[in-house]
């Protein structure tokens, strides 16, 4: 079973000491990406995700960053415990990085060619000639024209689809095991988004790549994810297969969570849903679940002791007390209350 | 290029020639000599007379003779002066470049240490502390004092070291604050994750991703930087005793030796047009975006 498991995080906490004080940024996070699968990660701006995935290869500056606990198996190896020389041979080679803003993530004085050879010819010792036919081979394969020109080119001569579709060849070009694609289409326009995501789903059967899919966007979790992690305020508060988180959701903040999304076929003029309030601060970390002012089960539990990962499930896990079986009955004809309690945690 | 150029030989000399006084007023002679000489000159002619002869004589690049120096051609004086003065700007502007960037980007990466707030302490210095006063100072210290360097004069290199590094300490002090900054920022860029993400070492992010970004600002403000140099030499060099073209430039003002004054400002005119253009060159091999398109590709 273990060797199954590509990348398993485990009790990972993250903080930012920062003038302000220290920001408990990820508290506690564990999850874990099969070989060849998708695993999506959700959760609103600000509730930890990206540093959760971005620590497990240490590219969050560091400081301000501190990874304060939890290990990061990647293949068998502890890659908290590695030297940041080691770290280098696998970032890049083993596991492939694509970020947020494709407009800003490329060098604007470098050649294209050149930013996706530097990895080839450091990672897999190629010839600078081998490297460029090696690159000009990526830019196909990421459905690039022209290959052969845009190699010589600069970023400014791209678009933020083609330079994206770059990042994916940088990303992918010493055949990593494992893709971290950190919200890949938000920075994109709609026609585009879902090019890139076909290209990736098309990428990962091609080259079997398990990827790491970080987005605020369940309509691009829906299209690609095989599993999904939900998080909120630095934890996790449900993990489960794709089925699982969208049709069988138990923690309520999934449960909004899902509410939120506009959908095509009801009545046009119906509000948008919301969830009142707003997330914790975590300069100050809420004692019980971060999720309680705002939810409307919340019971006197939840604001004192933090839920642990109840099981709902072949692989699915919630972290909620209204999963534990001496709190079954509160969400039965609790409608009413659990409104009145949303309203309140909106004026809050 | 060339309207800015006739622009400035215009305004200066009609500026020149609203100051009051003329060459001949301080020299002991009686009035009719002054007129003799004012007639040889040709300087009783109408102003615009005088325009129009010496605009003819430029176009043949001819600059006149001094009206102080006797029987010296300002073209001789230029010839003689610049390349002292050259030299001495490009002995400073190779200190402050080499020193300057050093000091910033080591500032930059050591950000919040020792490093950095040594750095920045010379980089205050050398900001509020005029070339003349530190020239004076080190004089003193480095010259009199300690008897290292020689104090003033011009007769081999170790006499060039103490008045260039005057020269040079601002355009340095510049430099060094510009190029931390610069440092800081690239650094957090998001182009610079993706290097680190690719696997490759601090090392090859550093002189592969950083430098050659942070550099960019700096070679916009070289230009400029570069004119601020030509133009502190005049004092640096009268302080120093140099005889460069910066010395005849401050005394012929005080003079009013008309020739001599149009003669080095369009001089120098023509350098700084010059030394902007380069500037523009350097910028687009540094920064592809400013490149110009090659036609047809």
């Amino acid at each position: 079973m273990a060797g199954e498991r590509l990348l398993d995080v485990k009790d990972l906490e993250v903080s930012f000491y920062t003038y302000a004080g220290k920001v408990h940024a990820v508290r506690g996070v564990s999850f874990h990406v099969n070989r060849g699968e998708t695993l999506a990660i959700v959760g609103e701006s600000g509730c930890g995700k990206t540093v959760s995935v971005q620590s497990t290869i240490k590219l969050i500056p560091m400081p301000p960053g501190k990874i304060e606990g939890g290990t990061v198996l990647f293949d068998g190896k502890d890659l908290t415990a590695m030297s940041d020389r080691d770290l280098q041979s696998v970032r890049g080679a083993e596991i492939g990085v694509i970020f947020q803003d494709p407009m800003t993530s490329l060098n604007p004085t470098m050649t294209v060619g050149r930013q996706i050879t530097e990895g080839l010819i450091k990672h897999q010792k190629l010839s600078a000639e081998k490297a460029r036919q090696r690159a000009i081979e990526m830019l196909s394969l990421v459905e690039m024209p022209n290959p052969r020109e845009r190699f010589r080119q600069y970023p400014h001569q791209f678009s933020g689809g083609m330079r994206q579709r770059v990042m994916i060849a940088i990303a992918l070009s010493c055949n990593p095991k494992l893709l971290i694609a950190d919200e890949p289409t938000t920075g994109l326009d709609v026609t585009i988004q879902a090019q890139i995501l076909d290209l990736m789903k098309s990428l990962q059967t091609r080259m079997n790549t398990s990827i790491i899919l970080i987005t605020h966007d369940l309509g691009v979790v829906s299209k690609l994810a095989d599993r999904i992690v939900v998080m909120y305020a630095g934890k996790v508060a449900e993990a489960g297969s794709s089925e699982d988180i969208f049709y069988d959701a138990q923690h309520p903040y999934t449960q909004a969570l899902l509410k939120s999304v506009p959908r095509l076929h009801e009545e046009a003029r119906r509000d948008l849903l919301a969830i009142p309030g707003t997330p914790p601060d975590l300069f100050v970390p809420p004692k019980g679940c971060a999720f309680a002012p705002r939810c409307g089960y919340a019971m006197r539990v939840c604001l004192d002791h933090q839920p642990g990962a109840f099981p709902a499930g072949d692989n699915h896990a919630v972290a909620c007390w209204l999963m534990d079986p001496r709190a079954a009955h509160v969400r039965d004809g609790h409608a009413g209350r659990a409104e009145a309690a949303g309203a309140r945690g909106g004026a809050s | 290029m060339l309207a800015a150029l006739w622009i400035i030989v215009t305004a200066t000399f009609f500026l020149m020639h609203s100051i009051p006084g003329d060459p001949f007023l301080g020299d002991k002679v009686t009035e009719a000599i002054r007129q003799n000489m004012l007639r040889k000159y040709g300087l009783d002619k109408p102003l615009w007379e005088q325009y129009v002869i010496y605009l003819g004589n430029l176009l043949r690049g001819d600059f006149g003779t001094s009206l102080k120096m006797l029987h010296r051609s300002v073209n001789d004086m230029i010839r003689d002066g610049f390349p002292v003065s050259a030299l001495l700007g490009l002995e400073a502007l190779a200190y402050a470049v080499t020193i300057g960037l050093v000091l910033g980007t080591l500032a930059g990466f050591r950000h919040n240490t020792w490093l950095d707030y040594l750095a920045m302490f010379v980089a205050l210095i050398g900001i509020s502390v005029p070339g003349f006063i530190m020239g004076g100072l080190m004089q003193y210290v480095i010259g009199l004092k300690l008897g290292w360097l020689p104090i003033a004069r011009w007769e081999g290199f170790r006499y060039t070291i103490m008045p260039a590094a005057a020269l040079g300490l601002g355009t340095l002090a510049v430099m060094a604050r510009m190029m931390r900054t610069s440092v800081l920022e690239v650094t957090n860029q998001d182009y610079i994750k993706t290097a680190k993400a690719k696997g490759l070492s601090q090392r090859e992010i550093v002189f592969r991703h950083i430098l050659r970004n942070a550099i960019l600002p700096i070679v916009t403000i070289l230009g400029p930087l570069t004119a601020g140099i030509v133009t502190g030499s005049f004092v640096i060099e009268l302080i120093f005793g140099i005889p460069g073209l910066g010395k005849y430039y401050v005394q012929s003002i005080f003079n009013r030796d008309y020739t001599l004054i149009l003669g080095t400002t369009i001089f120098y005119a023509v350098l700084l047009v010059f030394l902007n253009f380069l500037v523009d060159v350097a910028y687009g091999i540094v920064d592809p975006r400013i490149r110009l398109m090659r036609s047809r590709e």
